[in-house]
Order: C-alpha cells, then sequence, then structure tokens
C-alpha cells in the first residue's frame, strides 16, 4: 500500500485492488469451508455422515485463526510494521495461551464439582409415580445455576 | 574524538538526537500506535468474555447445538442450520474489504474515492446491525432465548416424547390441568386451544405437557390440527427447544430408560446470558464504529483531512478499528455458532 516501490497513483491502485480481491477471496472460502465442516460434520448435508468432534474442533478452529492472522497481518498491515511495533502488539497476547488453559480447566473442574453436589441433592425432575415419598423435585439445572448466578 | 562526531552526524539516531525527539523508532505516528494499543487492550476485553464463555460451558453437562438454536432466518426460513449467520459474516468481510480500499485510496490522496468505499461500508455495517436486530428479536419473542432464560439444551440421556395415555399411565397420581393458548392460522385468523397438562399439587410449577413445538401455535395449514412429537424417541446429546408461547414455557413430558415420567429441563441460563452479553458487547463496537466512520467520512468529505497531506491517516486508524470489530467477530462466530 505505501509508496516506497514508487508505483505511478494507477499502478499503485491496480496493486491496491489485487489486495483487496485477493483478501476477499480468501476470508470468504475460509468462511464457506468452516460452514461446510460444521454442517457436513454434523450431519446436515448428507445422510449418515458425520465427522468426529475431534477432527472439526481443531479444524474450524485453525481456519479461524488462519482467517485472524490474514485480517491482522494485510488487513491491517502490521505484517508490514516495523518487527518491534508487531511484536508489541502480538507478544502480549500469548498471556491468553495461558488464559484458555487456565479456565477451561477450570471450568471443567467446576462441572465435577456440580456432580460432587448433585449427589447430595435430590434427582432431576422425576414426577412422582406414586409409591414414591420424594415431593421435592428440580431440574438439574435449577440446583446448578443456583450456585453460580444467583 | 573526531571520529565520534563525524559518525554522529551521519547517524541522526544516535543517542543524543533520540534525546531531541521527533524519531520515531516503531515508524508509526503516536494516534496509529495507540489505536493499536487500544486495540489490544479491547482484543483482551473481548478474550476474557470469550474465556468465560468456555469455562462455563465446560462446566455444563448439556449445552444448546448451535446448529438447532441458529436455523431460522427472515422470510420463515427454517431448518436452515447457520445460513443466516453465514449471510452476516458475509456482509461483515465485505465491509473489511471496502474500508480496506477506501485507506488504500486514502493513501494516494484520493478524496472521493475514500468518500465513496466509506459510505458503502457504512451501509454494509448497518446492515450487518440489522441483522443482528433480526436475530435477537426472533430468540427473544419468538424463542423465549433471553438474558435468564434458554429454553434451548441438549438431553442428557435417551428418552421417549410421551403420549399423553403414557403419561397417565406412567405418573397416576398426578392431577390434571389445563392452559388455554392462542392460535395463529395460516388464513390470518386466530383461535383459542386448550393445551392440557399434569401436574402434582405438592409442585403445581412442575407441569408436565406433550411436546410441542412453535409450529402448535403457527399452523401453516388452516384446517392443521397441531402437532405433538409423543411417541418420537430421541437420544443422549439431542437438541431440544422448549416451545414458547404466550410468555410461557410448555416443556415436553419424555419417558426415560427405566419407565419414569420427567419433564425437559430448561437449557443453562449462562447461555442466554453470554450469547446477548457478548453479541451485544461486539454490536456496541459495530455501532460505535458506524458513528466513527461517518464523522471521518463527513471530514474527508469536506476536505478536512487534505491539507494534512499524511496519506489520510485518520481513515487508516478508523479502518483498524473497523477490521478489529471484523477480527472479533472470526471468534464470536468460531464460539458461538461453530464449535
Amino acid at each position: 500500500m505505501g509508496h516506497a516501490h514508487g508505483l505511478s497513483p494507477v499502478e499503485q491502485r491496480k496493486a491496491d485492488i489485487g489486495v483487496g480481491v485477493k483478501g476477499f477471496i480468501i476470508l470468504l472460502i475460509i468462511t464457506f469451508l468452516e460452514v461446510a465442516v460444521a454442517l457436513v460434520g454434523n450431519g446436515h448435508i448428507m445422510d449418515g455422515v458425520t465427522f468426529p468432534k475431534m477432527l472439526m474442533i481443531p479444524l474450524m478452529i485453525g481456519l479461524s485463526l488462519y482467517k485472524a492472522y490474514y485480517i491482522v497481518g494485510t488487513f491491517m498491515h502490521l505484517g508490514h510494521e516495523t518487527r518491534g511495533m508487531a511484536a508489541s502488539v502480538v507478544l502480549p497476547m500469548m498471556l491468553l495461551v495461558w488464559g484458555i488453559i487456565a479456565f477451561l480447566w477450570e471450568g471443567e473442574a467446576w462441572r465435577q464439582a456440580r456432580h460432587d453436589l448433585d449427589k447430595h441433592s435430590k434427582p432431576a425432575t422425576t414426577a412422582p409415580s406414586g409409591d414414591e415419598t420424594s415431593s421435592i423435585i428440580k431440574p438439574i439445572d435449577q440446583i446448578s445455576n443456583k450456585i453460580w448466578l444467583s | 574524538m573526531a571520529n565520534e562526531t563525524a559518525i554522529e552526524v551521519q547517524n541522526p539516531d544516535s543517542e543524543k538526537n533520540r534525546w531531541g525527539g521527533g524519531i520515531r523508532p516503531f515508524k508509526a505516528s503516536y494516534g496509529k500506535l495507540m489505536m493499536w494499543y487500544f486495540l489490544l487492550s479491547d482484543a483482551f476485553t473481548f478474550a476474557g468474555f470469550l474465556i468465560a464463555y468456555g469455562a462455563l460451558r465446560f462446566s455444563m453437562d448439556a449445552w444448546p447445538i448451535p446448529d438447532h438454536v441458529f436455523s431460522t432466518a427472515p422470510f420463515g426460513i427454517s431448518h436452515a442450520p447457520l445460513i443466516f449467520v453465514t449471510f452476516m459474516t458475509f456482509v461483515l468481510i465485505v465491509s473489511s474489504v471496502t474500508v480496506l480500499r477506501a485507506v488504500q485510496e486514502g493513501k494516494l490522496e484520493n478524496r472521493m474515492g475514500v468518500v465513496k468505499w466509506m459510505v458503502i461500508t457504512i451501509f454494509g455495517g448497518a446492515a450487518f446491525l440489522g441483522c443482528q436486530a433480526w436475530e435477537w428479536t426472533n430468540l427473544i419473542s419468538v424463542e423465549g432465548t433471553t438474558i435468564y432464560n434458554n429454553p434451548f439444551s441438549s438431553s442428557l440421556e435417551d428418552g421417549t416424547y410421551a403420549k399423553w395415555d403414557d403419561m397417565v399411565k406412567a405418573a397416576p397420581n398426578l392431577v390434571e390441568g389445563s392452559t388455554d393458548f392462542s392460535v395463529h392460522y395460516a388464513d390470518g385468523g386466530h383461535g383459542s386451544e386448550t393445551v392440557k397438562y399434569l401436574y402434582s399439587p405438592a409442585e403445581p410449577n412442575v407441569k408436565y405437557y406433550e411436546k410441542i413445538d412453535h409450529h402448535f401455535f403457527h399452523r401453516t395449514g388452516a384446517d392443521e390440527h397441531g402437532h405433538t412429537a409423543g411417541g418420537e424417541p430421541f437420544v443422549k446429546g439431542d437438541p431440544y427447544l422448549i416451545a414458547y408461547h404466550d410468555g410461557q414455557y410448555i416443556p415436553g413430558a419424555y419417558i426415560d430408560g427405566a419407565g419414569k415420567l420427567k419433564s425437559e429441563p430448561m437449557g443453562p441460563k449462562a447461555f442466554g446470558t453470554l450469547f446477548f452479553f457478548i453479541t451485544g458487547f461486539h454490536g456496541f463496537h459495530v455501532f460505535s464504529g458506524l458513528v466513527f466512520l461517518l464523522i471521518i467520512t463527513m471530514n474527508t468529505w469536506s476536505g478536512f483531512y487534505a491539507p494534512r497531506k499524511n496519506g489520510h491517516e485518520m481513515v487508516e486508524k478508523v479502518g483498524l478499528y473497523w477490521h478489529f470489530v471484523d477480527l472479533v467477530w472470526v471468534f464470536v462466530f468460531l464460539v458461538f455458532y461453530l464449535l
């Protein structure tokens, strides 16, 4: 985009349009790929065809990360800034690697804690069939949500 | 000594000159650099929200299935998973490319070129917000998903939706009750139909209805009767939507593997809370981006930036913000709609 190569405005505009069109096509293809993976993988397109989740999830995350890399590097031009500036933006983001691992781990621990708590509470909504004495019926999520959201 | 002085003169980036100011080690202006650092901090804000979403989702046994939740579109389209949100993503990508063109034309000092591409971008952003408004309206008023209620979930066990007779047989000591619901017919007419349920007098708020869906209240044929899913089996992990009409949720009754009558539990509340909070925060960024785009477009049009001879850097800065909004959408799209 810069004028460093001494292009005339007409040549520069032609190069600029090329960058835009290429970016548009790349982002569009990746988005369609992601949606295709989700739809085919979950069996919406072909009967009986599904992909394992352990294949779909990394694939969709990988494609999204590439999209992010392309937007930041090309559209936001960070790839053409000085190395120091790019590093000052990208390196702090590495903190998120820890953040994601730590908090998803924590979420799984909460799930385990809910199960431990549910063992001491009444079971999920079940109608009394006559021979039972239990009268307190609560949906499982009501019990769980009480812990975290109120 | 003479040698050192010579080096100082030849190298303007020497220690002495740096303290004098005017040198940009990152070769970027103050404003542009600060826009980047603002976006970095904003990225952490969004990352915090999305990580909270991940942690809460991991903490639930059941979670709504995106292909099931996001399968409606305007003009009566239903059972079209992810189609509408793919269109929204497409709109945002287009607006990201058009703002890129505006920045490029700004560098060429082509004032009216900037204005043209900025106006197209503003239309794109407005179209995205309009789509989001439709999506929210549908979720809230038609399907009943709010920040504190969520009728979408996925089943935690195998079962069969119960027909009325099966319900009575499985839980003979429950009492019969009924509610009147308004029904919309295809010919535009309205009517009222009675829907029966079972309940225990000790727990009158837990009701057992035959499983019905949205279609029950919005008939496509005038003579059509309400469809119920009674007798249809489902397996663990299957998505379901609790019918919502006249301000009431109508959970379907089912019989589990052990022959017990149960009622579909509401989905995790955190889903609605997180969805509206995070897409709302993103939508607010789109809205504020539109305001900035509008201001800078008017300034550009009036020729305000031309005398600066800095390649319309204000357009570049707002362009960075707009690309960032698209960047955040990549991850919102990933975690809410794809995973």
